[in-house]
C-alpha cells in the first residue's frame, strides 16, 4: 500500500513537471499581457510534430528538439507581433476570440499536415525502471529536463539584463518605456519563450500520452489548474502548483475517482481555487482603482 | 413601426417555403440551423448582453440532449413533453454554475467554462451513470411522426415543430432583452459597479442570466438530439462549445437576429470546407473568427444593423436600441479584468461616458 502511494506520488511528480512547464508558459504570457493563451497547448502539439518530423528525417533527437524549440520561439514572436499587438488594449472578449481562432487554426494545421492518426514518439532516455523501480527512465529523464528548463528560466529572469527588462516591462510598462526598455519587443520575447517551453513540454509528454492533434487539450487544462492553484501571477507558484496538480491527479486517479474522471478533477481544482482562494496559494491580491 | 408586422410574415414564409420545396435532407440541415441558432441565442444572452464569457456552452447543449434522450428511452416520454423537463434541468445546472461564476472576472470565467467543456465527455462516459446514459455507445432515439395524421414526413414535421419552439424562445428573449431585466443585464455588462450602485441586484441578475442562457442552449440540445436521433459523449467534445462561440462572434455577440447568421455559418461552412480537407472547417472557422475580431467586432448582425440604421435614418429602431449597439466588443469595461485589477488603472481604456475617476 505504502509503496503504491509512493509510486503514485513519484509518477505524479514526473507528470507534474510537464504541467509545471506549461503552467509556466501560461503565466509568462499572463504576467506580461494579462491574456491567457488558450492556444498554448495546440502550439506545443504543433511544435512536437515538428520535432518528430526532424527525427524522422534522420536528425539526432536533441538536435531535432533544439531546432523545433528555436522554430517555435520564432513563430511565438511572430504571432505576438502580428496578431496580439493590435489587441493590446482590446476588451477580453476580443482576445479570447483571437486565441480561440488561433487554437482552431493550429489544431487543424496539425491534422492537415500530420494527419489525425495517433503516433508514437521516441524518448531519448533508457527504458528500464530507475530509483528502485519507482520511476521509468523516461519519467526520471523528463523530470530532469523540466527542472533544468525551470531553473534556467529562473536564472534568466533573475540574473540577466534581458530578464530584468522583461520583468520590468511586465510589471510597469509605462515606466519601463521611459527608462528605455522596448516594451513591445519584451512582450514578443515572452511569447517566444512560452512557445519554446511549450515545445519542450510537448516532446516530454508525447512518449507518455502518444502524439495526436488533440494531445495537449487535457494537459493544458491541468496546467491551467496548476497555474491557478499556485497563483496565476507568480511563476514560482505556477511551477509548484503544476507539480501539486500532477500529484493530486495521480493520487485521485488511483484511489479516489478512477482514471476516467481525471479531467473532471482538473475542473474541480479550478472551480475550488477560483471560488475559495482566487489568488491561488502564492499569488498577490491586487487592488484596482475605480 | 412597419417592422413589427414584417417579422411574423417572414417567419411564416421561412417555415412554409422550405416545407413545401425542400428535400428531407435539406430540411434536416435547416432544422439544425434553427437548433444552433437557439443555442447561440442562449450564449448571446449571457456573453453578449450580460458580458459573461462562456466557452463551455456545449456542456449545457449536451445536458439538454441527454435529458431528452434519457426521458425518451428510459421513461418513454413523448418528445414534446421532454422539453419543459429539459428546460428546468438545464436552468438549474446553469444557476448552479452561475454561482461560482459570480466570483470570476471575464477571463477566469472563460477559462473555467472551457475546462467544463473539455471535461464533459468524460463525465458523460462515467460508469456509475451509464445505466441511463448508455456509456460510450450513447442512446438512440426515434424520430417523431407528425401528429393528428397530418400528411407530413417526420423531417417536415420536425422542422415546423423546431421553428415553432424557436419562435416562442426568440419572442421571449426579445422581450427580456428590451425590458427591465435586459437593461439591468446590459448595465452590468457595461459597468458592473455603476450598475450595482444604481440598485441592480448583481448576483441575482447574473445568476438568472446564466440560468436562462443555459436553458436556451439546453433546449437547443434537446431539439438537436431529436433531430439527429442519437446522443453519444463523443458528439459533445470541446469543439461544440468552441463552434457555438464562433457562431456567436460571427453573428454578432449582442445581436438577436445575428444568431441566425452565426448558426447558418457553423452549419454550412463545414459542408463547403469539407471538400478541401478534413481539417479545413476548423481552419476556416479560426481564420474567420480572427478576421471578424479585427475587421467587424460587432459581427455580421451588428454590421447589418448599422447598415439598416444608416438607410432608415436616426428615427429607425426602438428607443432602447442604442443600448444594444454598445456591444461587448466595442468598449466594454464590465467584462474586463477590472474585478481582479490586473492592469494598472492608468492603462485601462474606459468608455467615455462612465469614466470612473474618484470624484469624492
Amino acid at each position: 500500500m505504502f509503496a503504491g502511494v509512493l509510486h503514485q506520488i513519484m509518477s505524479g511528480i514526473a507528470t507534474g513537471g510537464i504541467y509545471a512547464s506549461v503552467a509556466l508558459a501560461l503565466v509568462m504570457i499572463y504576467q506580461a499581457t494579462h491574456h491567457v493563451n488558450f492556444a498554448q497547448g495546440e502550439m506545443a502539439t504543433f511544435s512536437t510534430y515538428i520535432t518528430l518530423t526532424f527525427i524522422n528525417a534522420g536528425f539526432p533527437y536533441w538536435i531535432a528538439l533544439a531546432t523545433a524549440v528555436v522554430l517555435s520561439f520564432i513563430v511565438g514572436v511572430a504571432i505576438e507581433r502580428v496578431l496580439m499587438r493590435p489587441l493590446a488594449n482590446a476588451p477580453v472578449l476580443a482576445s479570447v476570440g483571437v486565441f480561440i481562432g488561433l487554437l482552431l487554426i493550429v489544431n487543424s494545421l496539425s491534422g492537415w499536415f500530420f494527419d489525425y492518426t495517433i503516433k508514437q514518439f521516441p524518448t531519448p532516455f533508457p527504458d528500464h525502471p530507475m530509483l528502485g523501480g519507482y520511476l521509468s527512465g523516461h519519467e526520471l529523464g523528463s523530470t530532469a529536463v523540466t527542472l533544468i528548463v525551470l531553473i534556467s528560466v529562473y536564472l534568466f529572469f533573475r540574473h540577466t539584463r534581458l530578464g530584468l527588462a522583461m520583468r520590468a516591462a511586465a510589471f510597469n510598462p509605462v515606466s519601463s518605456r521611459l527608462v528605455g526598455v522596448r516594451v513591445g519587443w519584451m512582450l514578443a520575447l515572452g511569447w517566444g519563450l512560452a512557445a519554446a517551453i511549450g515545445a519542450i513540454a510537448g516532446a516530454m509528454v508525447a512518449p507518455i500520452v502518444f502524439l495526436d492533434p488533440n494531445m495537449m487539450a487535457g494537459i493544458l487544462l491541468y496546467a491551467f489548474a496548476g497555474a491557478l492553484l499556485g497563483g496565476i501571477d507568480n511563476p514560482l507558484g505556477a511551477v509548484i502548483g503544476g507539480f501539486m496538480v500532477g500529484v493530486i491527479e495521480n493520487l485521485g486517479g488511483a484511489y479516489l475517482v478512477g482514471t476516467e474522471l481525471k479531467l473532471t478533477l482538473a475542473l474541480v481544482i479550478i472551480v475550488t481555487v477560483l471560488t475559495i482562494k482566487p489568488t491561488g496559494l502564492m499569488g498577490r491580491k491586487v487592488f484596482s482603482r475605480v | 413601426m412597419r417592422i413589427s408586422w414584417l417579422i411574423p410574415i417572414l417567419v411564416l414564409l421561412a417555415v412554409i417555403i422550405p416545407v413545401a420545396q425542400f428535400t428531407d435532407y435539406h430540411l434536416f440541415q435547416l432544422t439544425m440551423v434553427v437548433v444552433y441558432a437557439i443555442a447561440i441565442l442562449g450564449l448571446s444572452l449571457l456573453t453578449g448582453f450580460n458580458g459573461q464569457i462562456s466557452l463551455g456552452h456545449g456542456a449545457f447543449y449536451a445536458i439538454g440532449a441527454y435529458t431528452t434522450a434519457i426521458l425518451m428511452t428510459t421513461w418513454n416520454m413523448p418528445y414534446w413533453m421532454t422539453l419543459p423537463v429539459s428546460a428546468v434541468v438545464c436552468a438549474v445546472f446553469g444557476f448552479l454554475i452561475g454561482l461560482p461564476a459570480l466570483r470570476l472576472g471575464g477571463l477566469y470565467l472563460a477559462l473555467t467554462t472551457f475546462a467544463l467543456a473539455v471535461a464533459i465527455p468524460q463525465i458523460l462516459k462515467y460508469k456509475a451513470i451509464d445505466e441511463w446514459t448508455g456509456g460510450v455507445q450513447g442512446l438512440v432515439i426515434d424520430k417523431p411522426d407528425a401528429p393528428f395524421g397530418l400528411p407530413l414526413s417526420p423531417d417536415q414535421w420536425l422542422y415546423i415543430f423546431t421553428a415553432f419552439v424557436a419562435a416562442v424562445l426568440y419572442l421571449i428573449a426579445w422581450n427580456v432583452v428590451h425590458g427591465r431585466v435586459g437593461r439591468a443585464m446590459m448595465a452590468i455588462r457595461d459597468h458592473s459597479m455603476a450598475a450595482e450602485a444604481m440598485g441592480i441586484n448583481l448576483p441575482m441578475v447574473k445568476t438568472s442570466a446564466f440560468a436562462m442562457s443555459a436553458m436556451y442552449t439546453g433546449l437547443a440540445g434537446s431539439l438537436g438530439a431529436i433531430a439527429v436521433q442519437f446522443v453519444a459523449p463523443d458528439s459533445f467534445q470541446v469543439f461544440v462549445s468552441v463552434f457555438l462561440f464562433v457562431g456567436l462572434v460571427v453573428g454578432g455577440v449582442s445581436s438577436i437576429g445575428g444568431t441566425l447568421i452565426g448558426a447558418a455559418f457553423i452549419e454550412f461552412i463545414p459542408n463547403f470546407a469539407d471538400k478541401l480537407s478534413k481539417a479545413a472547417p476548423s481552419a476556416v472557422y479560426g481564420v474567420i473568427l480572427i478576421a471578424v475580431m479585427f475587421l467587424m467586432p460587432m459581427g455580421a448582425g451588428g454590421f447589418l444593423y448599422s447598415m439598416w440604421r444608416k438607410m432608415v435614418g436616426p428615427r429607425g429602431g426602438a428607443p432602447t436600441q442604442p443600448a444594444t449597439k454598445t456591444g461587448a466588443v466595442t468598449y466594454n469595461d464590465g467584462a474586463g479584468l477590472t474585478g481582479t485589477g490586473s492592469r494598472s488603472p492608468e492603462l485601462v481604456e474606459r468608455p467615455a461616458g462612465v469614466d470612473g475617476r474618484p470624484e469624492v
